[in-house]
């Protein structure tokens, strides 16, 4: 018999094996999640290729908050309020781009890259009134690590890299897909869903719906590729539960560090042709890095709350409402000389195939996730279930709370996470 | 794949939609549209060449597609494995998919030739699925090669659509535009 999940407190809702079905539907506990959770945490919101030189700019949100990313001439990145310090109005609606600063449309006072009030028309009537200096854009702490650039709204947050803790040698791994060269972004799909935000945060860890939702995707695919991503008996297929509700999902683990090459594996023949191509600038052991790189890393890096590190891309999800949710597929690829063009290309067609609002993949898990917000309308109390694979977690030898694939120690981890953020005051 | 498209200035004399050689392009523009709506995928696939692209850019500026993402960018082979998606069953996105009504109108003759037609014109689609209703609009160019059989022989060598709304989020769709 499995008993519902009753009452209504962020502590009575999250239980190890179960969470409320509440979750997904309760415009309250949104609330409160936007307030303890996305206000409050490391929330990613760039790549450093992003922004480039002094003057780029990226808009993002935190939260429900709109931001914008800068560089500023010093070279720092900046993460602002994108919100007019005299009467609100957004002083940015580009998604990015290249400027020397802001200018609001509405009164034209104008900002620096920094943040810094620097011009007001017809400044005779604040005179006695106020200080230009202290009215800068509402500027949010601003960290990175290995070029992912992340802000909070909580200026006593731990320091970003506490944050990541253990999630951090994994994305120094995801960075090797490089193949020697830095990563940068490639492009980005984005789409919405009517569901809650937690079921893509759950879903990016889910190895169990993989060849069932995505049965179409391994009808396409050539079977080499096909039989990388068949990990479900496979025991070598794990998922380690790293500690602040980040995980990693390991499919392909002889891809997870991808310096660990003992040459045994044949490249895809799917790529002859960037072989041939790439063999007439650069050496075998390049060729052969960047190419072995092509699917990504083996592996998706769940970061609580709001991105994942997933293959050969970034996820992003940035919560609408209780039952609405946008989501980002920002393609990478190698930042490296000209004859990478080729590489960067496959890439972009890899990605193309999968993701996106018109992929081979993402449309049927979107229909999925549609499905359980409709359902989860259905008896609140009833739970629903993470408690695959349960009886054979067990600690790693680097103490990580570790289970087959398909098993949902992922999600326990995210959920472990919501519950410590959502019961503290 | 290494599709340029390069669209021609606009004429300094218009073409008239009138012309004949336009107005079978329109008419295969219209029977497109119409299996499309129909779900009839296999029948869709058969109107473009076997050089034929498919694309749904996200940068709308964008001439070229090889080096960017787009979200469809679709030789014939990627085009078939669509149909294949689209139609066998597997994908739950495609088995309950939304129900489109689309008109396509606006038509703007770009060149004309015994051979080939390029048309750009508007799309106006509109999407139901579990009570909601969801536009999608777009301006779309169709390169056509016309056939020395007459218009049965008529194929798309390339279609581009551009939504209004590429660089936002649109919903992941079960359907083709």
């Amino acid at each position: 018999m499995i008993e519902n999940v009753m009452g209504s407190a962020p502590d009575e809702l999250v239980r190890e094996d179960r969470v409320a079905g509440r979750l997904y539907t309760d415009p309250e506990l949104f609330e409160l999640e936007m307030t303890r959770i996305f206000e409050r945490t490391w929330i990613w919101v760039a790549h450093e290729s992003e922004l480039p030189k002094a003057g780029s700019f990226k808009s993002t949100v935190v939260g429900r908050q709109p931001v914008i990313v800068t560089k500023d001439r010093k070279g720092v990145v900046r993460t602002l309020l994108n919100r007019c310090r005299h009467r609100g109005a957004s002083i940015c609606e580009k998604p990015s781009g290249q400027v020397n600063g802001f200018t609001c449309p509405y009164h034209a006072w104008s900002y620096g890259l920094d943040g810094s009030l620097r011009g007001i028309p017809y400044p005779d009537g604040y005179e006695g009134v106020m200080e230009k200096r202290d009215l800068s854009l509402g500027r949010l702490r601003t960290e990175s690590y290995r070029g992912m650039i992340f802000a909070t709204l909580d200026d006593d947050a731990e320091p970003l890299e506490e944050f990541l803790g253990d999630a951090r040698l994994w994305i120094d791994r995801f960075m090797k897909q490089g193949g020697g060269y830095p990563i940068k972004v490639l492009g980005r799909h984005q789409f919405s869903f009517r569901g809650n935000w937690k079921i893509q945060l759950e879903n990016t860890t889910d190895g169990y719906h993989f060849p069932i939702v995505h049965r179409s995707w391994m009808a396409s695919v050539d079977s080499e590729t096909a039989d990388m991503m068949s990990f479900m008996t496979d025991p070598t297929c794990t998922t380690h539960a790293l500690g602040h509700g980040h995980s990693v999902m390991q499919m392909v683990p002889e891809h997870s560090d991808l310096d660990l090459d003992d040459r045994s594996e044949p490249l895809q023949g799917r790529f002859d042709d960037v072989v041939a191509e790439l063999s007439r600038t650069l050496d075998a052991a390049q060729v052969r890095k960047v190419v072995r790189a092509m699917h990504g890393t083996g592996f998706n890096l769940n970061l609580f709350p709001n991105v994942s590190m997933s293959a050969a891309f970034f996820r992003v999800l940035r919560p609408v409402s209780v039952n609405e949710t946008r989501i980002e597929h920002v393609a990478i690829g190698p930042d490296g000389p000209p004859e990478l063009a080729v590489v960067n290309r496959e890439r972009l067609r890899i990605h193309e195939h999968f993701q996106g609002p018109f992929g081979f993949g993402t449309p049927d898990d979107a229909e999925g996730w549609d499905r359980v917000q409709r359902g989860a309308a259905a008896a609140p109390a009833m739970p629903i279930m993470v408690n695959r694979g349960l009886a054979r977690e067990k600690p790693s030898p680097e103490g990580w709370p570790t289970s087959h694939v398909t098993d949902e120690t992922g999600m326990r981890a995210a959920y472990a996470q919501w519950k410590a953020m959502m019961s503290d005051d | 794949m290494t599709e340029t498209v390069t669209e021609a200035a606009a004429p300094a004399v218009p073409i008239p939609t009138t012309d004949p050689r336009v107005v079978r392009t329109i008419e295969l523009i219209w029977r497109e549209a119409e299996l499309l709506d129909r779900k009839a995928y296999e029948a869709w696939d058969s109107l473009y060449t076997d050089d034929g692209f498919y694309v749904i850019p996200i940068d709308p500026e964008a001439e070229r597609f090889d080096d960017i993402l787009n979200m469809v960018y679709d030789d014939a082979r990627m085009r078939r494995m669509r149909v294949t998606r689209m139609t066998e069953g597997y994908a739950i996105a495609a088995v309950d998919a939304a129900r489109t009504v689309r008109t396509v109108s606006r038509f703007v003759p770009e060149s004309v030739s015994d051979d080939e037609v390029i048309v750009r014109s508007a799309q106006i689609l509109v999407a139901y699925k579990r009570e909601n209703h969801h536009l999608w609009a777009a301006d779309l160019v169709h390169r056509v090669r016309l056939s020395p059989d007459g218009p049965i022989g008529d194929r798309i060598v390339h279609k581009i659509v551009r939504l209004v709304d590429s660089e936002s989020a649109v919903p992941a769709a079960g359907f083709l535009l």
